[in-house]
């Protein structure tokens, strides 16, 4: 009777874990901070990229019903691929404000990119360390965040923003 | 006897060689237990990826405004998730983790017990 | 044309496999107690086809024949004319054919060298071996097939990883197979052992020399590829407990406790379905590593490219085993009577089994859990070297204990004598272990109980090879060898942790940096062309300020022109006394190279001592051969 028991115990254990393998091979094994979503973003200031005196921080999103935070540098070629989106946002869609943070770049090259480009940001900051993208759970760029007044994370898109994810901010934001 | 005295001299010779200091910082373990999110299996001391720079910025500048280890570990996992931490933490989902493999040993231990106590009864009959 | 003659090969010997079983099962009814010459005639058949197989992609491969998908995807012209070679096993497919070589060799010497054994034991494993080796056939062909042909034939390949082109890599493969796939056959042993019945002493000494054999190449392939990781990925360590590496070690703990418990096995007729288990057990756990590796379903710094339908073929072929070995090992198994010498090295053999199962078991979880939270809870977190090191390390230091007391047990003829000389050398270990303490640097409680333990273990050795010295007699060498290389690889590396220099600053060329004990001039940078990639090479003066030591090192950043890939060279400058490691890399968008420096004593040391643990197991293969 003993032997049984330990029989059934050890064939559960090994159907288990051959079932957890092979489930395993079907889920995505790359990781993304996508579980960052509903968490509310930390205390910032943000410096103004021509003037050290002027700065945003948390406070000042509170005001805004939506707001995309776009991280982008001048020598980033993924940024200039979605910078068209970018700036239909800003057109198109009053209820969100963009802000831009200028990673590890430099001030002219950034206001060039700005000037060839476009400028669809309401605020432009500078991130020359890059040490803010950490406080945002960026990790690379071109990364965006859309915040509510909340200062909740309501989606995060990782890379550059493409035709769908275009779309599904546009619908998120009605 | 003169064997175990001539290794004793060899080995206390080549321990001149050490340097007397302890070099392992704090900031070097923080930096050994975070993961380069970009990389393929490194962690942000052995990387020289921009994220793995980028971070190690983040951490002087914390350990700088007087934070501790733990503090650093939790604010990095609550914007990047338990992923970027090597030293899994102690907490309900890991439980299991940390637990088993003590299981396994005290388990072992059992096993054995039984075995020699089974040989002594039958050494007895 | 290679592509055909290769898949016509391995069809040919997946009929000959078939053959082999066929003709096997056939020749165990028959009452005659000789095996069948024409099965002998098979299996060198199957083993000459198979090594004709491997050549053919070898000869593709120095060719650089690139109508084979496998050379073009993995090969180049300008590649160097060794590395076209190691190129053949460093790829998926190729290495799957060095499973299946390695698979059939085996299989026939084992038929070989058995012919003392039970027949219906022999062609029992033989069965197993070949169902074994049809279960990869046929993964070969369905889905890796090494021959798979392109059209129209590329005119260049597209290389090989440059930081496989390395020479520890080359034979790092070949080793570690030999140890992970060797265990095939004792696998397959088993197996024939319960479905004959044919057991015990007789079934220890069968497989006894197979155990030993895939012990030496598992530990030489895992010391081989520690070494390749420090001098080629560098980050100037050794051991980082990934994936990889951790599915190479779980064999080798089920090996060593193996290994140990045979010579119980052979003594005693003790603990012969514990020696089943952990025959099954291994091969069980080799290809386990083998599908959490080239499945991708971790994530590791050395992957092979992953594929998951390679992962449900793995699964398939590894869930089949499983319940064949159980369902057949739970019919066959008895009840047994437990027949130690209490007083004796056989239960400190067992105290090895146990702390070895330990090992396992934390590695195993270590690795496994994170898949089954994912799977389960959605959470992804990282099991890394904190958790093992944490677990490991301090049971460590009763281990080592053991394996210097339990050798001795039973050949003392008395309890006091053994205690006092116990006593003995536990007060030098400390008195010794104390010394590095007060002059060297303080280090924690655990790092001076290990220090304490493997100074024990040492002096222990030490004292028993004079003893051997005395004696003249050698059977005890090989052990006391195996064991005095453990007890030396933990000090080394305690040591190393606790007085390594590492330091990681910026520097632009032409500026110094000043730190503790070392000034560090970034004289120059030049440019470097060679063969297959271009190199940026840092021309750095080091002074040691402790004795004014002056010594240049050279790291380089390459670019490799096919694949595209840039790699960062270390500088290593190795004494006897402590290893120089230097890496430079750029800083993106500025004139800034990040330098990581270090100073790591007794590197070399670390190494001898891996080897010595290897040196001991085929020492003790050729003083048996030698004795027969």
């Amino acid at each position: 009777m003993k032997i049984s028991i330990l029989k059934i115990i050890i064939f559960s254990v090994i159907i288990f874990s051959l079932f957890v393998f092979w489930r395993g091979l079907k889920i995505n094994n790359n990781y993304d901070t996508k579980s960052l979503i509903g968490n509310k973003i930390s205390n910032f200031r943000l410096i103004e990229i021509n003037d050290n005196d002027q700065y945003i921080s948390e406070q000042d999103l509170k005001k805004n019903k939506y707001t995309l935070i776009n991280f982008f540098a001048s020598w980033c070629a993924p940024c200039r691929a979605e910078h068209k989106y970018l700036l239909n946002l800003s057109n198109k869609n009053k209820k969100i404000k963009i802000i831009g943070i200028n990673f590890k770049d430099k001030k002219v090259n950034a206001i060039n990119f700005l000037k060839d480009l476009g400028n669809p940001y309401n605020f432009v900051g500078k991130d020359t360390d890059g040490k803010i993208s950490i406080l945002f759970g960026a990790y690379g760029i071109p990364e965006s965040i859309i915040v509510n007044n909340q200062l909740i994370i309501i989606k995060k898109i990782i890379g550059p923003i493409d035709q769908t994810q275009y779309n599904e901010v546009l619908e998120l934001t009605q | 006897m003169k064997l175990k005295n001539f290794s004793f001299i060899i080995y206390f010779l080549s321990l001149v060689s050490l340097h007397s200091n302890n070099n392992k910082t704090e900031l070097l373990e923080i930096y050994k237990n975070l993961r380069c999110l970009v990389c393929q299996g490194q962690s942000i001391a052995d990387s020289n990826s921009d994220f793995a720079v980028t971070l190690k910025l983040v951490v002087q500048d914390q350990i700088n405004t007087g934070k501790t280890k733990d503090e650093i570990y939790s604010f990095l996992i609550s914007k990047y998730g338990e992923w970027i931490v090597y030293q899994p933490t102690f907490s309900k989902n890991n439980l299991l983790l940390w637990a088993l493999p003590y299981l396994v040993f005290i388990f072992g231990g059992l096993v054995i017990y039984i075995i020699v106590r089974k040989t002594k009864r039958n050494k007895v009959n | 044309m290679l592509s055909n003659i290769g898949t016509s090969l391995v069809g040919l010997v997946l009929i000959l496999s078939f053959l082999i079983i066929y003709t096997a099962t056939i020749d165990i009814n028959t009452p005659t107690q000789v095996v069948k010459k024409s099965i002998y005639k098979l299996s060198l058949f199957q083993t000459t086809f198979t090594i004709l197989i491997f050549f053919t992609l070898i000869i593709g491969f120095i060719n650089s024949d690139f109508s084979l998908m496998n050379v073009y995807e993995n090969s180049h012209t300008t590649k160097p004319f060794f590395y076209k070679i190691a190129g053949t096993w460093g790829n998926h497919e190729g290495s799957l054919l060095l499973w299946v070589n390695i698979l059939v060799i085996f299989s026939y010497l084992f038929l070989l060298f058995n012919n003392t054994h039970d027949k219906k034991y022999r062609l029992y494993t033989l069965i197993v071996q070949n169902i074994l080796i049809l279960g990869f056939l046929f993964f070969l062909l369905l889905n890796s097939n090494p021959f798979n042909s392109i059209y129209p034939i590329p005119l260049e390949g597209l290389g090989l990883n440059p930081i496989l082109q390395d020479p520890a890599l080359a034979i790092h493969p070949p080793l570690l197979y030999v140890g992970f796939v060797g265990c095939s056959i004792y696998f397959s042993a088993a197996m024939a052992s319960l479905l004959s019945g044919y057991g015990g002493k007789l079934f220890a000494r069968s497989i006894k020399t197979w155990v030993k054999i895939s012990w030496c190449f598992q530990t030489l392939g895992i010391i081989v590829g520690s070494v390749w990781a420090y001098y080629e990925l560098g980050w100037g360590g050794f051991w980082f407990w990934d994936p990889v590496e951790n599915a190479s070690l779980l064999p080798w703990f089920a090996i060593t406790a193996l290994m140990h418990s045979l010579i119980v096995l052979e003594k005693r007729n003790t603990l012969y379905f514990w020696v089943i288990i952990l025959c099954l057990t291994t091969f069980i756990l080799s290809v386990t590593g083998t599908f959490l590796v080239r499945s991708g379903i971790l994530n590791s710094v050395h992957t092979f490219a992953s594929d998951p339908s390679r992962g449900i073929y793995i699964l398939s072929f590894l869930s089949l085993m499983i319940f064949s070995a159980l369902i057949i090992f739970l019919i066959k198994y008895k009840k047994e009577t437990y027949n130690f010498n209490l007083n004796s090295r056989e239960i400190f053999i067992l105290a090895n089994n146990w702390f070895m199962v330990f090992f396992l078991a934390t590695v195993l979880i270590g690795m496994l859990y994170p898949i089954f939270l994912d799977v389960l809870t959605n959470i992804k977190i990282s099991v890394g070297p904190p958790f093992f090191n944490i677990i490991i390390i301090p049971l460590v230091v009763p281990f080592m204990f053991l394996m210097a007391v339990g050798p001795k047990i039973g050949w003392i003829k008395s309890q006091n004598k053994i205690f006092f000389k116990i006593s003995l050398l536990i007060l030098n270990a400390v008195i010794i272990n104390l010394f590095i303490f007060y002059f060297f640097g303080k280090y924690s409680f655990l790092s001076n109980l290990i220090f304490i333990a493997a100074i024990f273990l040492i002096l222990h050795s030490i004292l028993d090879i004079e003893k051997i010295i005395f004696n003249k007699n050698k059977t005890e060498l090989p052990r006391i060898i195996s064991h005095l290389g453990f007890g030396l690889l933990v000090l080394f590396i305690g040591i190393n942790h606790q007085f390594s220099i590492e330091e990681d600053f910026n520097l632009k060329v032409g500026e110094i940096k000043k730190t503790n004990n070392y000034v560090i001039n970034f004289e120059n940078i030049k440019v470097k062309e060679s063969k297959n990639y271009k190199a940026i090479v840092g021309n750095f003066k080091l002074t040691n300020l402790k004795n004014n030591l002056v010594q240049n090192l050279e790291p380089e950043i390459r670019i490799y022109a096919n694949p595209e890939t840039l790699t960062y060279e270390a500088a290593i400058k190795t004494k006897i006394s402590s290893d120089l490691y230097l890496t430079m890399s750029n800083v993106s968008r500025s004139d800034y190279y990040n330098i990581k420096f270090q100073n790591k004593p007794f590197m070399i040391w670390i190494w001898i001592s891996g080897l010595m643990i290897a040196l001991g197991g085929f020492m003790q293969l050729i003083l048996k051969k030698n004795e027969d």
